[in-house]
C-alpha cells in the first residue's frame, strides 16, 4: 500500500511537470529527501548513493520551511530523511515533532558524541568553522580570539553580514552559552563599535571589503573562502588578499556549525532513510562532502581538503551543540536589542 | 469562491498569531517594530516616488507624443520586470563595489585609494531605493499607458485652448486622470518592494518582512512571526483604505459622446531625441545593464558551452507553473469585478477587496499560510480513500505541483483584479445601459464593448502575473515536488552557495522567458493614435 502511495505520487508528478522523473521505484526502491542543502550540492552525493545501493533518492530543497511542511503533511508525508545546513534547523524540526530517534550502531560509533542527540533524534555529518578573513597587509597577528573582537582596538576595522543571519546567530548563541546574556550583550556592543560599516552582503563580501581596504578582518565561513581561491578565478583576488584565522574562545576552541541529518516520523522508507544516513557518514562520502563543499568531515581518519587544512589544525570548541542551539533566541534578541544591523 | 481561495492562507495565519508568544511580541514592540517601521517606510516611499516618476513619465510621453525611436521604446520600457529584484542587487552591488567593474576601469586613470572614496555604496537605503525602483518602474509604466492612450482627446483640447502648456496639461489634466490606473501601478510597487527579501537584506536594508523571517527562524517563533505578518496586512488594508479614499467622487470615465483619442504630438529635434533619452536611460540601466552582466558571466564562465540539460527542465517546470497560473488568475480575477459590475452589492464588495489582499503577503508567509488548507485537502482525501478502502492516492495537490500554481494565483490574483477594475472604471455604465437600450444581452454586451475596452488592461495584467510568476521564489522552494525545480529555484541554489553569477544562464532564461509574452503582447497593446 505504501508502496502504491509513493507510486501514485511519482505518476502525477509525471504528468504535470517533471519529465525527469523515471519510474524507477526499482527493486530496492526510494528515498525522500528534504533538504536545506542546495539540490545542486547534493546531487553528486546521491548519484553515488544510487549507484552503491540501487536506491533511488528523491529531492526536495528548499531555504526554510521544510520542518512546517512535514508537520502539515502529516501521516501521509512522503519524507524519509531530512538534511539541514544549521543547528537552528535541527532544533526547529525536533521542536516541530517531525523526527524519530535513528537508532544506528553505526552513527553512534563513527559521530562523536558531542555532534549527535543523546536521544538520536538528529546527527551532524559535516561541520564549518566561523573563521576570520585577515588582511594580509594590515593584520599582523596570527592568533585572534572571539572575546578580542570587541577590543576597541579593531575600531572601524571590521566587516560582517546581518547579525541576524544563521550563521552569525550560531556563533552569537556559542558566546552567551558560555557567558550568559549580560556578557554576550557587551561584547555584541563592542562588536558593533568595531564594525566599519552596516552588516550587509554575504561572507564573500566580508572578504572583499577587505580586499578594497574597507576594514581589516571580515568574518566568514570557512567554506566561502576555499570556493572563492578555487573555484571562482574572479573572486581569487578576494581571497588572496586575505588570510584565514581560526580564532578561539579563550581557554577553548573555534566556533563550529553542523549539517545535519534527522529521520522523519513517518517516514514510509524508514529502513532506505537510514540505510542512506548511514552512507553519508561513510569514507566514501565524507571524502565527497569534503572535496565538493570544503567542509571539516565529521568522520574522523577522512582526508580534510587541502586548502581547508591550510588555515592550520582546526580545534573546534568542545561546548555541546544543543546547548548553542538552545541559546539562540536568547542571541537573536540580543542582536536587536543593541540594534547590531542598524 | 475566489474570496475563499485568497482569504485560506489568511485566516490560516491569523489563526497561528493567536498561539500567545507574548515574551517575542514584547522585544518586538521594543527592539524591532520601531525601526522596522521608519525603514519600510522610507524604502516603500523613495522606492514609489522613482518607480511612478519613471514609469508615468515615461508612459506619457510614449502614449501621448510620437518620436524617433518610440517604436524600439514600446517595446523596451516593460523588460526590467523581467529582473528579479535580488539579481539586480547582486549584479549593480558587484558593478559598484570595490574591486568591481567600474572600480577597475575608473582605477586606469585615478588611483585606486580615491575610486573607493567616491564610489556610491549600494549597499544603503539609497542604493536600494534606486536598484528596487529601477526594475519596478515597469508596474506603474504598464497600467498608466493603458490609461494614458485611452485618454479622450477634448480634456487636453479644452485646457490648450484655455492656455494651458502641454506642461500643465501633464500635470493638471492627464495625471489626475490617470490617477486610479497609476494608484494600481503604484500599489503593486509597494507591494513587490514590501515582499522582497532577497535584495533587502543583502543591501542591509531591515524591513518588516526581513524582521518577520528573521523572527521565525532565530527566535523560532512561528507565532511571533504570524503577528508580525497581521500587523503588516493591517498596513496594506490602511493604506489601500486611504488610497479609496483618496479618490472618492474622483470620475475618470469616458464622456460618453467622445471617445475621440488623443493625438499623438509629433516630437521633432532636440525635443525628440530627450524625449528618447529619457525613456531610454532607466531600459538601459533597468534591463541592459544587467543582462550584458549576466551574458558576460555567462560566457567567461562556460555557462554556455556546458549547457545544462536540466536548465531546460527547470525553464519548462516554470513556464507551464506560470502558464497555468496566469490563465486562471486572469479568470478569477475578470470574474470577480464582472460579478461586482453587474451586481454590486456589500458581500461582492467584500469579496473583490479581499481577493485583492494576496498580494501582501509575503510570498514565504503565503506559503506557510497554505500548507494547512492545502495539505487538509491532501490529507482529507487520503482520509476517504482509507475509509472507503481504497489504496492510498498520496499527496495530490503538493505532489502534482498544484499547490505551487494556487499559491501564484491567491499571490497575484490582485493583478488582474486591480487592472481589471481600473479599466472598467473607465467604461461609463452609459454604454452598458445604450447596449441594453438595442436589445443587447449581458453577454453581448461583454463580448462587443467591454472586452475589446478591457484588452489593454487584461493584456497588462498577464504580462505581469506572467513575469512574476516566474520570478516568485519562497512559496515555489517551499511548495513544490519531489524532484522539481524552476529556474528561479535553480538560481537560488546558486546564490545561496555564494556564486550567483553560476546561475547566471538561469536569469537568463527568465528573461528570455519573459521577452516572449512581453514582446507579442506589447504589438497588440498600442492602440492607433487618434485623428490629428
Amino acid at each position: 500500500m505504501i508502496k502504491f502511495r509513493v507510486f501514485a505520487a511519482t505518476a502525477v508528478l509525471l504528468g504535470l511537470a517533471s519529465p525527469a522523473i523515471t519510474t524507477a521505484s526499482a527493486e530496492n526502491g526510494e528515498v525522500n529527501v528534504y533538504t536545506y542543502r542546495e539540490t545542486k550540492l547534493v546531487q553528486p552525493l546521491f548519484n553515488a548513493f544510487t549507484a552503491d545501493s540501487g536506491i533511488k533518492v528523491n529531492v526536495v530543497s528548499a531555504s526554510s520551511g521544510l520542518e512546517q511542511r512535514i508537520k502539515a503533511e502529516g501521516a501521509n508525508s512522503p519524507a524519509d530523511v531530512l538534511l539541514t545546513v544549521d543547528i537552528g534547523r535541527i532544533d526547529e524540526a525536533v521542536a516541530a515533532g517531525v523526527t524519530q530517534p535513528i537508532r544506528s550502531e553505526t552513527i553512534d560509533k563513527v559521530v562523536p558524541a558531542q555532534y549527535r542527540d543523546p536521544d538520536g533524534h538528529w546527527a551532524g555529518i559535516s561541520m564549518r568553522a566561523r573563521v576570520i578573513y585577515a588582511s594580509k597587509d594590515r593584520v599582523k597577528q596570527d592568533a585572534i580570539t572571539y572575546e578580542e573582537m570587541a577590543d576597541p582596538k579593531w575600531k572601524g576595522k571590521i566587516c560582517i553580514r546581518s547579525g541576524q543571519h544563521i550563521y552569525n546567530n550560531g556563533l552569537f548563541a556559542a558566546y552567551v552559552a558560555r557567558y550568559g546574556e549580560a556578557k554576550a550583550e557587551e561584547w555584541l556592543r563592542g562588536l558593533k563599535a568595531n564594525l566599519a560599516q552596516k552588516p550587509s552582503g554575504g561572507d564573500r563580501e566580508a572578504a572583499r571589503d577587505v580586499a578594497a581596504g574597507k576594514c581589516d578582518i571580515g568574518i566568514g565561513n570557512t567554506y566561502y573562502w576555499a570556493l572563492m581561491m578555487n573555484n571562482d578565478p574572479e573572486k581569487k583576488p578576494w581571497a588572496e588578499a586575505t588570510r584565514v584565522i581560526l580564532p578561539t574562545f579563550q581557554g577553548g576552541g573555534t566556533h563550529v556549525n553542523l549539517s545535519g541529518v534527522l529521520l522523519a516520523k513517518h517516514a514510509p522508507n524508514r529502513a532506505n532513510g537510514v540505510k542512506l544516513i548511514e552512507w553519508l557518514i561513510g569514507e566514501k562520502a565524507q571524502q565527497i562532502y569534503a572535496d565538493s563543499n570544503y567542509e571539516y568531515p565529521i568522520r574522523v581518519g577522512v582526508a580534510i581538503n587541502p586548502t581547508i587544512a591550510g588555515y592550520g589544525k582546526l580545534n573546534a570548541d568542545s561546548l555541546p551543540i544543543s546547548k548553542i542551539a538552545a541559546n539562540r533566541k536568547a542571541a537573536a534578541t540580543l542582536v536587536d536589542k543593541v540594534g547590531f544591523d542598524n | 469562491m475566489t474570496a475563499i481561495l485568497v482569504a485560506a492562507p489568511v485566516v490560516s495565519i491569523v489563526a497561528l498569531a493567536m498561539h500567545p508568544a507574548p515574551d517575542v511580541w514584547r522585544e518586538l514592540t521594543a527592539y524591532v517594530l520601531p525601526l522596522a517601521m521608519i525603514d519600510t517606510a522610507l524604502l516603500l516611499g523613495g522606492v514609489g516616488a522613482l518607480a511612478l516618476s519613471i514609469g508615468a513619465g515615461a508612459a506619457w510621453l510614449i502614449s501621448l507624443h510620437d518620436f524617433r525611436g518610440r517604436g524600439l521604446l514600446l517595446w523596451l520600457m516593460p523588460l526590467p520586470l523581467a529582473i528579479p529584484t535580488y539579481m539586480a542587487a547582486y549584479v549593480y552591488a558587484d558593478l559598484f563595489e570595490p574591486l568591481g567593474l567600474v572600480h577597475r576601469t575608473l582605477a586606469v586613470w585615478f588611483p585606486l585609494r580615491d575610486v573607493v572614496a567616491v564610489l556610491p555604496n549600494l549597499r544603503s537605503m539609497p542604493g536600494a531605493i534606486v536598484v528596487i525602483g529601477l526594475v519596478l518602474y515597469p508596474y506603474v509604466y504598464l497600467s498608466a499607458r493603458t490609461m494614458f492612450q485611452f485618454q479622450s482627446a477634448e480634456f487636453g483640447e479644452a485646457a490648450r485652448t484655455l492656455g494651458a502648456s502641454r506642461w500643465n496639461v501633464f500635470w493638471r489634466v492627464s495625471l489626475p486622470m490617470a490617477r486610479p490606473a497609476l494608484a494600481v501601478g503604484l500599489a503593486l510597487v509597494s507591494l513587490e518592494t514590501l515582499n522582497d527579501i532577497g535584495a533587502t537584506e543583502y543591501l542591509g536594508v531591515r524591513t518588516l518582512t526581513v524582521s518577520i523571517f528573521t523572527t521565525w527562524l532565530n527566535r523560532g517563533s512561528l507565532a511571533g512571526a504570524a503577528q508580525l505578518s497581521c500587523f503588516m496586512l493591517a498596513i496594506v488594508a490602511g493604506l489601500i483604505a486611504v488610497e479609496r479614499y483618496g479618490r472618492r467622487n474622483v470620475e475618470t470615465e469616458f464622456s460618453a459622446e467622445s471617445p475621440r483619442l488623443t493625438p499623438r504630438t509629433r516630437l521633432d529635434g532636440i525635443r525628440g531625441w530627450s524625449a528618447f533619452a529619457a525613456c531610454l536611460l532607466p531600459v538601459l540601466l533597468g534591463f541592459v545593464v544587467p543582462v550584458l552582466f549576466l551574458l558576460q558571466q555567462s560566457f567567461r564562465r562556460g555557462l554556455l558551452a556546458n549547457f545544462d540539460l536540466s536548465l531546460g527542465r527547470d525553464a519548462f517546470n516554470s513556464v507551464a507553473f506560470a502558464t497555468l497560473a496566469t490563465l486562471m488568475a486572469l479568470a478569477l480575477g475578470f470574474a470577480t469585478i464582472l460579478a461586482w459590475r453587474w451586481r454590486p452589492g456589500p458581500l461582492r464588495l467584500a469579496a473583490m477587496n479581499i481577493s485583492q489582499t494576496g498580494y501582501a503577503l509575503p510570498g514565504l508567509v503565503l506559503a506557510l499560510g497554505l500548507l494547512t488548507p492545502v495539505l487538509a485537502i491532501d490529507n482529507g482525501i487520503n482520509a476517504i480513500a482509507g475509509w472507503l478502502g481504497r489504496s492510498l492516492p498520496g499527496l495530490i495537490l503538493v505532489g502534482s505541483g498544484a499547490a505551487v500554481v494556487i499559491a501564484y494565483v491567491i499571490r497575484f490574483l490582485a493583478v488582474p483584479t486591480g487592472l481589471i477594475k481600473a479599466g472598467y472604471e473607465r467604461i461609463p455604465r452609459d454604454y452598458d445601459d445604450s447596449a441594453r437600450a438595442a436589445g443587447a444581452g449581458q453577454a453581448t454586451t461583454m463580448r462587443l464593448i467591454h472586452l475589446p475596452l478591457l484588452r489593454p488592461a487584461m493584456l497588462g495584467a498577464v504580462i505581469i502575473v506572467f513575469v512574476d510568476c516566474l520570478k516568485e521564489l519562497p512559496a515555489t522552494l517551499l511548495l513544490r515536488p519531489l524532484n522539481v525545480d524552476t529556474l528561479a529555484t535553480s538560481i537560488y541554489q546558486f546564490a545561496s552557495r555564494g556564486s550567483f553569477e553560476d546561475g547566471a544562464l538561469a536569469a537568463l532564461l527568465i528573461v528570455a522567458a519573459s521577452i516572449g509574452p512581453v514582446a507579442w503582447l506589447t504589438r497588440f497593446s498600442d492602440v492607433p493614435s487618434g485623428p490629428a
